[in-house]
C-alpha cells in the first residue's frame, strides 16, 4: 500500500519537475502517467500491491471530479450570459466525434482485418 | 441553545472536516440514488453531487474558497490517479498491436474533430477568450483538460464542468447516434464512446460488450495524450 502511493506520488513529482524544467505545456500528472506507463512496459507486469492500492482509487474516480465541478458556481454570471453556444458547441463537436472516431475505426479495421485474412490465405 | 448552534456552526464553517465529509456524503447518496434508478444518465453522480453542493454553499452564504479548504484533499488525488491510468492503459497494448494505423488515424482524427468543432461553434456564437479556451480540451478526460486549460489560461475549473457535461452528453446520446450511423463492430463502438466521452462514455461501453470497454478506455488515455500535445499547439499557431 505504501510502495503504491510512493511510487504514484514520485511519478507525478518527478512529472511536475519535468514539466517546469523544460517549460513544456502539458499537465505533470500525465508526464508522470507516461513514466509510470514506460516504467510498466520495462516491469514487464502490473506488481500486485500497485494494481489493489490503485484500484482503489481508480473505482472512485468520478467523486475526485466534485471539488473542481463546484468551482463552477464562481461562473454562473459568464455561464449566465453564454450558456446557449457553449451547451451547443458542447452536444455538436460531441457527436461529430463519436461520429468521426466510430465510422473511421469501423472502415479501417475492417481493412486492416482482410488484410490480415488474405496474408493468411497466401499462407 | 440559539447561541450553542451558532457557535458550533461557526466552529465547523471553518474546519476542513465539514466540507470534506460533506462532498463525500453527497456523493455516496447521490450514487445509491443513481444505481437504485438504472443509471440514467441524466442522474450522473457527479452532476447531481455538484449542484446539491452549489445549492447549499449559496444558501448558507459560503464561499468557494472556505469549502475548498475541505475538499482540496479530495482534489489533491486526482494527480496521483491520473498517474495511476497508465495501469489500465498497459493492460490494453496488446489491442493497440492488432491496429496500429486504425487506431493511430481514428483516434487522432476523432480528436481533432472534437477541439476544433468546439472551438469554432462556440467562437460563432461570440464566447470569450477565457470560456474558448476552457471549452477546447473538454473531450479529454478531466484532470488532463484541467490542467491543459490551466495551461493556456482558461478556467479550470469552468472546464472540469464543461468536461463533465460532455461525459454525460457522450454517455445518454452515444448509442444511440453510432446505431443511427450503422456502426457496429465492437472495437469502433467502444473507441468512439471513450474518445469523445471519456470516463463517462468508457463507463456505459461497459454495459455494451467487454472488448467495447477496453476499446473505450484506450481511447480515453490516447485522446488524453493526444489533446495535451495538439491543443497547445494548435492554439498557438491559430489563435
Amino acid at each position: 500500500m505504501l510502495e503504491a502511493i510512493a511510487v504514484l506520488l514520485a511519478c507525478q513529482l518527478v512529472g511536475e519537475l519535468i514539466v517546469i524544467w523544460a517549460d513544456l505545456p502539458l499537465p505533470g500528472p500525465l508526464i508522470g502517467m507516461a513514466i509510470m506507463f514506460l516504467g510498466l512496459v520495462i516491469y514487464g507486469k502490473v506488481p500486485e500491491s500497485l494494481d489493489n492500492a490503485t484500484k482503489g482509487l481508480l473505482d472512485q474516480l468520478s467523486l475526485l471530479f466534485v471539488p473542481a465541478g463546484v468551482g463552477v458556481m464562481t461562473h454562473l454570471t459568464l455561464l449566465g450570459e453564454e450558456w446557449v453556444p457553449v451547451i451547443s458547441s458542447l452536444v455538436i463537436s460531441t457527436l461529430l466525434a463519436l461520429g468521426v472516431t466510430g465510422v473511421m475505426m469501423q472502415k479501417l479495421s475492417a481493412r486492416t482485418d482482410r488484410k490480415i485474412k488474405g496474408a493468411k490465405n497466401d499462407n | 441553545m440559539t447561541t450553542n448552534v451558532a457557535s458550533m456552526w461557526v466552529y465547523l464553517s471553518t474546519s476542513p472536516l465539514l466540507h470534506l465529509t460533506f462532498t463525500i456524503t453527497s456523493f455516496v447518496f447521490a450514487r445509491l440514488v443513481y444505481r437504485k434508478l438504472g443509471r440514467p444518465a441524466l442522474l450522473n453522480p457527479v452532476l447531481i453531487t455538484v449542484l446539491v453542493i452549489v445549492a447549499l454553499l449559496t444558501w448558507t452564504n459560503t464561499s468557494y474558497e472556505a469549502y475548498f479548504e475541505g475538499a482540496q484533499f479530495v482534489h489533491f488525488l486526482l494527480g496521483p490517479a491520473t498517474v495511476a491510468l497508465a495501469i489500465p492503459l498497459y493492460r490494453q497494448i496488446t489491442l493497440v498491436k492488432r491496429y496500429p494505423f486504425a487506431l493511430t488515424v481514428s483516434i487522432v482524427s476523432g480528436s481533432l474533430a472534437a477541439m476544433i468543432s468546439a472551438v469554432l461553434i462556440a467562437k460563432l456564437g461570440d464566447v470569450g477568450e477565457q470560456t474558448l479556451i476552457s471549452i477546447a480540451p473538454k473531450s479529454a478526460t478531466t484532470p488532463v483538460a484541467m490542467g491543459i486549460a490551466e495551461q493556456l489560461g482558461g478556467l479550470p475549473s469552468l472546464t472540469a464542468v464543461l468536461v463533465i457535461l460532455t461525459g454525460i452528453v457522450g454517455a445518454a446520446m452515444g448509442p444511440w447516434l453510432l446505431d443511427k450511423l450503422q456502426v457496429t463492430d465492437s472495437v469502433a463502438q467502444g473507441l468512439a464512446m471513450g474518445l469523445a466521452s471519456h470516463g463517462l462514455g468508457t463507463g456505459r461501453a461497459v454495459f455494451m460488450s467487454e472488448v467495447a470497454a477496453a476499446f473505450a478506455g484506450l481511447a480515453m488515455g490516447l485522446n488524453a495524450l493526444v489533446t495535451a500535445v495538439l491543443l497547445p499547439l494548435l492554439w498557438h499557431w491559430f489563435m
